[in-house]
């Protein structure tokens, strides 16, 4: 089960779950069984507007009979109280909702902690000047290629993440995803394509990136006793 | 917001220091019970600062908590149980977090903490 629509809280200044949203979700739910080995103790989502993705993770984890912490932050005071409404509206009390810009306000005490890091960035091209002009902007103005909030946040996630921590993303095309896979492998993080999706004039791409494990020599192959 | 989640803030406006502690000031303090999980409070006790989370607490009306802690102590049972009400169970709903070297408050709505700063903060 994920968060239902029906009890997800938007309005005008808050966006609305809409195909990012979604193919988020299923990304989350298509990887849900790799927790099971080793249960994620505490997530974040940064920008968590209408709190769609977060109640649906904590959700998740929940029926995985996972007593994880959520946090959610976001810019927006509209979407901080939808994303508060949304997580009540489902049950979802292991939660705090933040009204700050990214991580700023929870760093640096936060740093190594989170496990799994959720982020539905403002990808949209746009003007610049239109990226900081809060209310629903917020939620979609990216400025030049979509990627002035993108690149704010990604160099703090070698910060958050913690050592098995994991990170959950949403990429349009015109945010060059093989540009930020390549930035993030760079950066110490496994890349990959976690879904692909063609949505309305979009093409959707959720990233996820992993921490590099620390690389054990391969076992030497017994040798054959004579 | 949990007590949890106060032990994460501080105040980052441009040029300040000792943002940390933000102290409490509670208007309206809420109790809600939640599943007692010993796991999750050892795996994190490493990284909570204690003294304020005891002064946080105490500001919300719980004074329970010891003044010194150790390792050794997340073996006791009664000692982990005030840790889970502390940090899990009490919620400011309304109230304010106030910057220790400024003053500046950061008005706690509805359970919502509004840490955004102004223009001339940043």
């Amino acid at each position: 089960m994920i968060a239902s629509i029906k009890r997800t809280t938007f309005h005008r200044d808050v966006y609305e779950p809409a195909e990012d949203s979604f193919a988020l979700v299923d990304a989350l739910v298509a990887h849900q069984q790799t927790w099971q080995h080793s249960p994620p103790r505490l997530c974040l989502e940064v920008g968590s507007g209408s709190g769609y993705v977060i109640t649906s993770l904590g959700l998740l984890l929940q029926q995985l009979g996972m007593a994880v912490q959520l946090l959610a932050t976001d810019i927006n005071q509209q979407a901080a109280a939808a994303t508060a409404a949304t997580l009540a509206a489902h049950g979802v009390w292991r939660a705090d909702v933040v009204l700050c810009d990214l991580a700023s306000a929870l760093l640096p005490a936060i740093e190594g902690l989170v496990d799994v890091l959720v982020f539905n960035p403002p990808y949209v091209p746009t003007p610049d000047d239109e990226v900081a002009s809060g209310g629903l902007a917020a939620a979609w103005a990216g400025g030049a290629r979509g990627r002035r909030v993108i690149d704010r946040l990604l160099p703090l996630v070698p910060r958050l993440l913690s050592a098995r921590g994991e990170m959950f993303m949403v990429a349009v095309h015109e945010n060059d995803p093989a540009e930020l896979m390549r930035e993030m492998e760079a950066a110490g993080f496994e890349a990959r394509v976690a879904l692909q999706r063609k949505a309305d004039e979009e093409q959707l791409t959720i990233l996820h990136f992993k921490r590099q494990q620390p690389h054990f020599p391969a076992k030497r192959p017994k040798m054959l006793s004579v | 917001m949990r007590l949890l989640c106060h032990n994460m803030l501080q105040c980052h406006i441009k040029g300040v220091v000792n943002g940390y502690p933000l102290k409490i000031e509670a208007e309206k303090v809420e109790t809600r019970e939640t599943d007692y999980e010993p796991d999750f409070l050892r795996h994190i006790f490493p990284r909570i600062q204690w003294d304020a989370l005891r002064e946080a607490a105490a500001a919300m009306g719980v004074d329970d908590l010891p003044e010194s802690v150790s390792e050794e102590m997340l073996e006791d049972e009664s000692f982990l149980k005030q840790f889970h009400h502390a940090l899990l169970e009490v919620h400011l709903e309304q109230g304010a977090l106030v910057c220790p070297e400024t003053g500046r408050k950061f008005v706690v709505s509805d359970g919502i903490p509004n840490l955004l700063l102004r223009e001339d903060e940043c």
